[in-house]
């Protein structure tokens, strides 16, 4: 499987983000300048975190309409697998292909920390490695990641079981504890905390890699030989 | 050329931390009378008067500059000479 890691101007988590695909789970994986991607060539589209453009304006607002945006829409109407994290989640928010849209956290401060997380669906394709209601720990590391939607949004997303994961101890002030949705036809996922920080047992935590083996797993099963 | 004036708030139903902190600290000034504070943006954009002025600063507000899920604008055009 090939990941392409979409490198924006102010991204800080892209090396992360490559390493966990490339390294860790041992797949192909490169780190594509965002003027400069052709995402027709990969499996899979990861959108890492950081600030792009200095969060100016709204945290993901411009990376939304420059001019990768309309490849990674692409991508995400072929099936592939599209992961946002943190401001990959922002972005995805604020390009519509997730609903709502991210406030100040709200105590004001940066956190960064682990959180517990409680699995509610495993039945997606960036979570078939979970045990349903499983309780997981991965890091976050945000300023505005307190997840807002209305009430007939709440509402969808309960429906077609758009909830991927919530906080435990609801850190940010998130609607009904959101901690990552995905959209409608389940092959985009955002989330605000780091898997990609939290894929090596030697650096304490390694429960962030199974969402990479997942994606890797639900590929190998849809595009296996004879399929 | 022309100045527009663009005030981009949040909905009514969005809470607002900043302005609850702000709130807080004018009441801590002894302000007693504040209320509710709500923190928005402003922005003066210069544009070249076209006949189609104000449907494109609705597109931009809609597109970019404002995010509708949270977020109302409102704008005014000033002449510059």
């Amino acid at each position: 499987m090939k990941f392409a890691v979409i490198v924006f101007p102010g991204s800080n988590c892209d090396e992360d983000m490559y390493h966990a695909a490339k390294n860790v789970l041992g797949e192909e994986a490169e780190m594509v300048w965002f003027e400069e991607a052709d995402l027709t060539k990969y499996d899979g589209v990861l959108l890492p975190g950081g600030f792009s453009y200095g969060d100016y304006l709204r945290s993901g607002a411009i990376a939304s309409v420059s001019g990768v945006i309309d490849q990674v829409k692409e991508a995400i109407q072929d099936g592939k697998p599209v992961l946002g994290v943190c401001n990959g989640f922002q972005v995805l928010l604020e390009m519509g292909e997730l609903p709502g849209a991210m406030l100040r956290n709200k105590n004001l401060t940066f956190m960064c920390h682990d959180e517990e997380l409680l699995v509610r669906n495993n039945g997606t394709m960036f979570t078939g490695y979970f045990e349903e209601k499983e309780t997981i720990s991965l890091p976050i590391a945000h300023g505005e990641g307190n997840y807002y939607c209305d009430h007939e949004t709440l509402e969808d997303l309960k429906r077609n079981n758009q909830i991927v994961f919530t906080y435990k101890n609801n850190p940010n002030g998130s609607t009904a504890d959101i901690a990552g949705i995905t959209n409608r036809q389940g092959n985009v996922l955002g989330m605000m905390p780091h898997p990609e920080r939290a894929v090596e047992k030697l650096l304490g935590n390694d429960d962030g890699l199974r969402i990479f083996e997942s994606i890797l797993n639900y590929w190998r099963e849809t595009h296996a030989v004879g399929n | 050329m022309c100045k527009v004036n663009i005030y981009i708030t949040l909905k009514e139903a969005v809470l607002d931390p900043q302005g609850k902190a702000i709130s807080d600290s004018l009441k801590d000034l002894n302000y007693e009378g504040v209320g509710n504070v709500r923190v928005g943006k402003y922005l003066q954009v210069e544009m070249e008067e076209t006949d189609n002025m104000e449907e494109q600063i609705e597109e931009m507000c809609k597109r970019l500059l404002a995010n509708p899920v949270i977020e109302d604008y409102t704008y005014t055009i000033e002449e510059v000479v």
